[in-house]
């Protein structure tokens, strides 16, 4: 299970006490307040979070610092957001990325 | 107008809005994270000297210094763009425009990332991803890892998570192929890694530093290195074996690796899976620069300096009038070496602005970047030096070559 590092032999210890409440794909989930939604998810278990546009295949944090743009959510009805830079606030609305309707491809006969 | 803009709050953005605001000018910084710091938040690690080099304990003390000398840090702000406009930098973000004549850009590096069959698979991270989740949000990025990838950065982060309580299975190197030639080939990886001896209190010293002296001896340590690895910090380092595989159905449930050879093949039929919950991917750093690029800086491929720089000169000045580099961007080397190069570039905006007060302070910064480099605790590529060195002399050509377009 994964889990927080309350203790550390070397850095402070965390204040696990300021606890904001916020969804994720409808379901309840608890967050310390201004860490980043990436944190929070993984604290509760939560590894995926959306899936390939076309594929459906199921994607992740990779670089955790903004670079990546593999941890696209969408919050409070804003697509694309990048879940490793926001810090979670009370109340916040969090979906994971899905799969596109259409399956982008070229239709036209020579292509085929 | 006056005001100053830097773009990075890590440890190189910081120190030069540190000096600028300290010389009495105005400054503003932006930055896209939700902390103050950049990559100097994550490290973690113990010096020569016994003391821990803590980095949101460097990081703290150089916001709250920031902050106490009226210097503006906003945070959470991307920039998505820059050009120069009328004699001004134009800096774009979600929100707002900003305008200054001083534009720095302190906006580090990123991670070279090596592909591997299964790395889209949610646990399957960058190093420094379970770096950040670790050190500074404080979650385990999992239970037990796998590190792929044999670099400084991947060492020293492997050390971190076992401060943690998290468990690393093995750091191995990923299977070569066209993208990640030398960090698959052994023989590369292990020169690469004779360098960072000193960090391992362990039979890695005897075996990195004393036995590899020759080319021959090289090929012998590669030949007869330990299949299951030589342990460091209790971690083995698997030098002849490869990750061909990360495996799970929808997250990560382990790794096929396989033995290879002294040249970084697979030996068919030595395939076996370690389980891990998380996967880490240590392709080394290189220099974040993009907005050096949209703004028309010239480049420069350095291999001693992680990658493409942009052209500057010891003062941290770009070709282009009023754009400035410091830190990662112009090549990756440590913390302490950025925050140098930030100084340096505060100080030649400063004199710039100033119409120039500051070039005693200038040379000596500079001198300072040389002696901090000298003396640094991690260096990323043991010929950094040669690379800063091809580097002014590109930059002398490229104004050799400025002159006579003027001439013409």
């Amino acid at each position: 299970m994964t889990s927080r590092i309350i203790n550390h032999p070397v850095l402070d210890k965390v204040d696990d006490t300021d606890i904001v409440t916020f969804t994720y794909n409808n379901a309840e989930i608890h967050g310390l307040r201004n860490e980043s939604l990436a944190a929070a998810l993984l604290a509760n278990n939560i590894r995926t979070l959306r899936v390939h546009e076309e594929s459906g295949t199921p994607r992740g944090i990779y670089c955790n610092i903004g670079h990546c743009f593999e941890c696209r959510v969408t919050v409070n009805g804003l697509q694309g957001v990048r879940a490793c830079l926001t810090p979670v606030q009370e109340g916040m609305t969090v979906s994971s990325g899905e799969k596109f309707l259409t399956p982008v491809k070229d239709w036209r006969s020579n292509n085929e | 107008m006056n005001r100053v803009i830097v773009i990075g709050a890590g440890p190189a953005g910081l120190s030069a809005a540190i000096t600028i605001a300290e010389s009495g000018y105005e400054v503003l910084i932006l930055d896209e994270y939700m902390l103050a710091g950049g990559r100097l938040l994550g490290q973690l690690y113990e010096e020569e000297n016994g003391k821990w080099w803590n980095g949101i304990k460097e990081s703290k003390n150089l916001h709250d210094k920031a902050i106490a000398l009226g210097i503006e840090i906003r945070l959470g702000t991307p920039v998505s763009n820059i050009e120069k406009t009328d004699g001004s930098w134009v800096i774009y973000t979600d929100e707002e425009t900003y305008y200054t004549h001083h534009l720095l850009l302190a906006t580090g590096a990123a991670e070279v990332p090596l592909p591997i069959p299964g790395w889209t698979l949610p646990g399957v991270m960058s190093v420094g991803a379970a770096q950040v989740m670790t050190n500074v949000h404080r979650v385990k990025p999992g239970n037990r890892g796998v590190i792929i990838g044999v670099n400084v950065l991947s060492s020293a982060i492997a050390m971190e998570l076992k401060l943690a309580d998290i468990d690393v299975a093995c750091i191995t190197l990923p299977k070569k192929n066209q993208v990640n030639k030398e960090s698959g080939n052994p023989m590369d990886v292990m020169n690469s890694l004779l360098h960072v001896s000193h960090m391992a209190p362990s039979a890695f010293v005897k075996f990195g530093s004393k036995l590899m002296k020759n080319e021959f001896m090289k090929k012998m340590g590669i030949t007869f290195f330990p299949k299951s690895g030589v342990k460091m910090w209790d971690i083995p380092i698997m030098l002849r074996k490869a990750v061909i595989n990360i495996y799970g159905e929808n997250t990560v449930e382990g790794v096929t690796i396989a033995t290879i050879n002294a040249s970084g093949e697979v030996i068919e039929g030595t395939e076996e899976n370690i389980s891990a919950d998380f996967v880490c991917i240590a392709g080394g750093l290189y220099p974040l620069a993009e907005l050096a690029a949209v703004a028309g800086c010239p480049f420069y491929y350095i291999e001693e300096l992680g990658g493409y720089v942009p052209l500057h000169n010891e003062r941290m000045e770009t070709v282009l009038d009023g754009l400035y580099v410091a830190g990662n961007i112009t090549g990756v080397e440590g913390a302490k070496v950025a925050i140098s190069q930030g100084v340096t570039a505060g100080l030649a905006i400063a004199n710039n602005l100033s119409g120039g007060k500051q070039e005693v302070e200038i040379k000596e910064a500079i001198k300072r970047i040389e002696h901090t480099r000298d003396n640094a605790f991690i260096q990323f590529h043991p010929a950094v030096k040669e690379g800063k060195q091809k580097l002014q002399q590109y930059w002398e050509e490229y104004g050799q070559q400025a002159k006579v377009e003027v001439t013409i």
